[in-house]
């Protein structure tokens, strides 16, 4: 059979898909934000907290990471409703979106931590840091330097998993998609958009943290190199 | 309207299997290509090497549910109407061979440089060489982080719900739409999902920890 | 310059470097090097670190690429060889610093492999092969052992069977002892100095003068990328160059 590729669509649409793109990138900023932070807090809680703080530290990750971001969407989004708490598509998304990266984070984080020798913070204590500067100063700056290329993929997988948001009907870049096909029927085409549309965006986000690196880490600017 | 009970939760666990059937699945024929991927992409060709940097760079910057919507709109445009089995299976497989065939690559690149000479200065062929010399020692590094991979192999697995594969996830949408508890039902799903990830990734932490000692 | 290699390569000839340059980006390691290597000889390289030994070692049998020159090994010229360099390496063995065994295979399998893949050998000559190799580098006992369960002399022991299990006609050695215990070193200078009794052509990068002096047919000590001086052992007792002289008196 003989399939005629039509793009015409795009004539018409392409300022929808355009507002679709900054929903998802507005999304997983704001996600990326607030999922650095529980990350942060996950992983000192994980490396210096009490007993109890490294038991919950650990459930979350363990629970996030081995369970689908769809499904803690729906539990999220359906289940809150269920309750009578109706929060906007938007904030459903970006706190669904911030508990699932907070934990991979917290889990890279941790990972950066543990990486710091020791004797780099028996020197701090020896020069009479108090704990909380030392853990600020001495452990997570470099760990987080360290850890930096990692976090950046997670970030990037991040930004792509924005899409599964149009399964509670966030218009972001799929979800117009989903739109713009059922009415136009050329879901080929409305995809293939799509997907060049994500192409583009995950080579503009990997250069954007690239890039922010570069600003946020002097050492990695000036000598170059992964650490 | 139906309450969640035993039916609904066996229902659940009917899909439960399919996510696993799917996930085998992915991981079989994904491997394949993963595989041919890792190759292409230290290959001593110039032209083979970019042709697959573009593919993993493609296929790993596509959200794998557009993926999913590609594979299962693009074989129906060619007029094969496909079970949505077929579909996912397919979008799995492009996603496994990208993403694992980057791992292997790791694998393969991490056995050092003074292996692959060595090899060389014995006149090994660039054939004997991967199968006798290179592969042996790639393979035992890379079954923990594939070990791990698995894991993302049966989480996403739940994007085949969007093409109406009945699979876990799609499960639940019908169980919670026929009884409308979202809270149970989900948190099934999600237990059932834990039950099949969580030891996969404590197993696939073992390992590391076994490798990184016997290192 | 007081090497002399010049002019058309005399009979019995194995290995003939002429003008080899060898750069790596800016960096000048190779500066014009003429060397011959005649059957059954035994070259000492001698030289400090970054005088361009290891390089030239690494030339001859082609894991590096020249800018210009020509050196021929065997009969093969290297630069004109392409891809498939597999002809040169039979003709040519090399042992590393790092011994470079396959940490997979047990010692036997490390001698056996490359005969059994390149020239076909069947596995039970392959064995005997082993045998022979092994007990010339008085390893027999250890022949099942991984090589994780061997010392770096032991290792490096293996390292020559495996090499000499493909029956090069020239054997290359890079600072073989260089990364072993002093009183590890020993039992590999022996199986060398072994070798070359048996009329084996070698050329030894070295920082061990005294093997240089006992075994070599001829030092060569290379200085910036070039040869500054080559003679007989005994040059090693009347050095003619400052940068010999020096050389002498630190390593000593």
């Amino acid at each position: 059979m003989a399939y005629e590729f039509d793009f015409s669509f795009l004539a018409d649409h392409w300022p929808r898909l355009l507002q679709g793109l900054w929903l998802t990138l507005a999304m997983s900023g704001l996600s990326t934000v607030l999922g650095f932070l529980i990350g942060v807090t996950g992983a000192i809680a994980s490396r210096y907290g009490s007993p109890a703080a490294r038991r919950v530290a650990y459930v979350y990750v363990e629970v996030v990471r081995n369970t689908p971001l769809l499904v803690q969407v729906f539990l999220l989004y359906f289940g809150l409703s269920s309750i009578g708490l109706r929060l906007p598509v938007f904030a459903t998304a970006v706190i669904a979106l911030s508990i699932n990266i907070g934990a991979y984070s917290t889990e890279i984080i941790r990972a950066g931590i543990e990486s710091i020798a020791p004797g780099q913070i028996e020197a701090a204590e020896c020069l009479g840091m108090s704990q909380s500067q030392i853990i600020l100063r001495i452990v997570l700056q470099p760990a987080l330097e360290r850890v930096f290329p990692a976090l950046t993929s997670q970030y990037v997988l991040l930004m792509l998993a924005t899409s599964v948001t149009s399964q509670i009907s966030a218009e972001e870049l799929t979800g117009i998609g989903n739109l713009i096909q059922s009415e136009t029927f050329r879901s080929f085409e409305v995809y293939g958009i799509v997907a060049l549309c994500y192409i583009a965006l995950s080579l503009v986000v990997r250069a954007g943290l690239f890039g922010f690196g570069l600003l946020a880490f002097p050492r990695r600017r000036r000598l170059g190199t992964d650490l | 309207m139906p309450e969640f009970g035993p039916n609904q939760f066996v229902f659940l666990l009917h899909g439960a299997v399919w996510t696993i059937a799917l996930s085998v699945l992915s991981l079989v024929i994904g491997a394949v290509f993963a595989f041919v991927v890792a190759l292409c992409r230290i290959s001593g060709s110039r032209t083979v090497r970019a042709i697959s940097a573009i593919y993993v760079q493609a296929i790993q910057g596509t959200p794998l549910m557009v993926l999913m919507l590609i594979s299962y709109f693009g074989l129906n445009i060619l007029g094969v109407d496909v079970p949505a089995l077929v579909g996912a299976t397919i979008a799995m497989t492009l996603y496994v061979s990208a993403f694992l065939g980057e791992v292997w690559r790791g694998s393969l690149l991490s056995i050092p440089r003074t292996q692959w000479e060595a090899s060389e200065c014995l006149g090994h062929s660039r054939a004997a060489r991967m199968r006798h010399i290179i592969l042996p020692q790639a393979v035992k590094i890379s079954i923990p982080p594939t070990v791990t991979f698995m894991v993302q192999i049966v989480k996403n697995t739940s994007l085949a719900s969007i093409i109406g594969f009945v699979e876990l996830t799609q499960a639940g949408k019908l169980v919670n739409n026929s009884t409308f508890q979202p809270f149970v039902c989900f948190l099934c799903v999600a237990a059932l999902y834990f039950a099949v990830c969580y030891p996969i990734s404590l197993w696939g932490r073992h390992l590391e920890k076994q490798y990184n000692v016997v290192r | 310059m007081l090497s002399a290699e010049t002019g058309t390569t005399t009979p019995g000839t194995i290995v003939s470097l002429r003008g080899v340059h060898k750069s790596f980006g800016d960096v000048e390691v190779l500066r014009g090097l003429d060397l011959d290597v005649r059957m059954g000889e035994v070259i000492a390289l001698l030289g400090r670190s970054g005088s361009g030994k290891s390089t030239a070692l690494r030339c001859i049998n082609g894991l590096e690429k020249i800018q210009r020159g020509t050196i021929t090994v065997c009969g093969h010229e290297v630069a004109r060889m392409g891809r498939d360099l597999r002809p040169l390496r039979k003709d040519v063995g090399i042992v590393f610093q790092s011994y470079n065994l396959f940490p997979h295979l047990t010692v036997e399998q490390n001698v056996t492999i490359s005969p059994k893949l390149v020239k076909g050998v069947d596995a039970k000559t392959a064995s005997l092969l082993a045998a022979d190799t092994l007990a010339r580098v008085g390893l027999l006992d250890k022949r099942d052992a991984y090589p994780e369960q061997l010392s770096g002399g032991q290792q490096q022991r293996v390292a020559i069977a495996r090499a000499l299990a493909m029956e090069p006609k020239v054997m290359l050695f890079d600072e073989v002892t260089s990364a072993l215990d002093p009183e590890l070193t020993g039992e590999v200078l022996r199986a060398m100095e072994r070798l070359a009794r048996d009329g084996m052509t070698m050329i030894v990068v070295t920082h061990e003068v005294a093997f240089a002096r006992k075994v070599a047919d001829r030092v060569v000590f290379m200085y910036r990328g070039q040869i500054r001086e080559t003679g007989p052992a005994s040059l090693l007792d009347t050095p003619q160059t400052d940068e010999l002289k020096q050389f002498l008196e630190h390593d000593l």
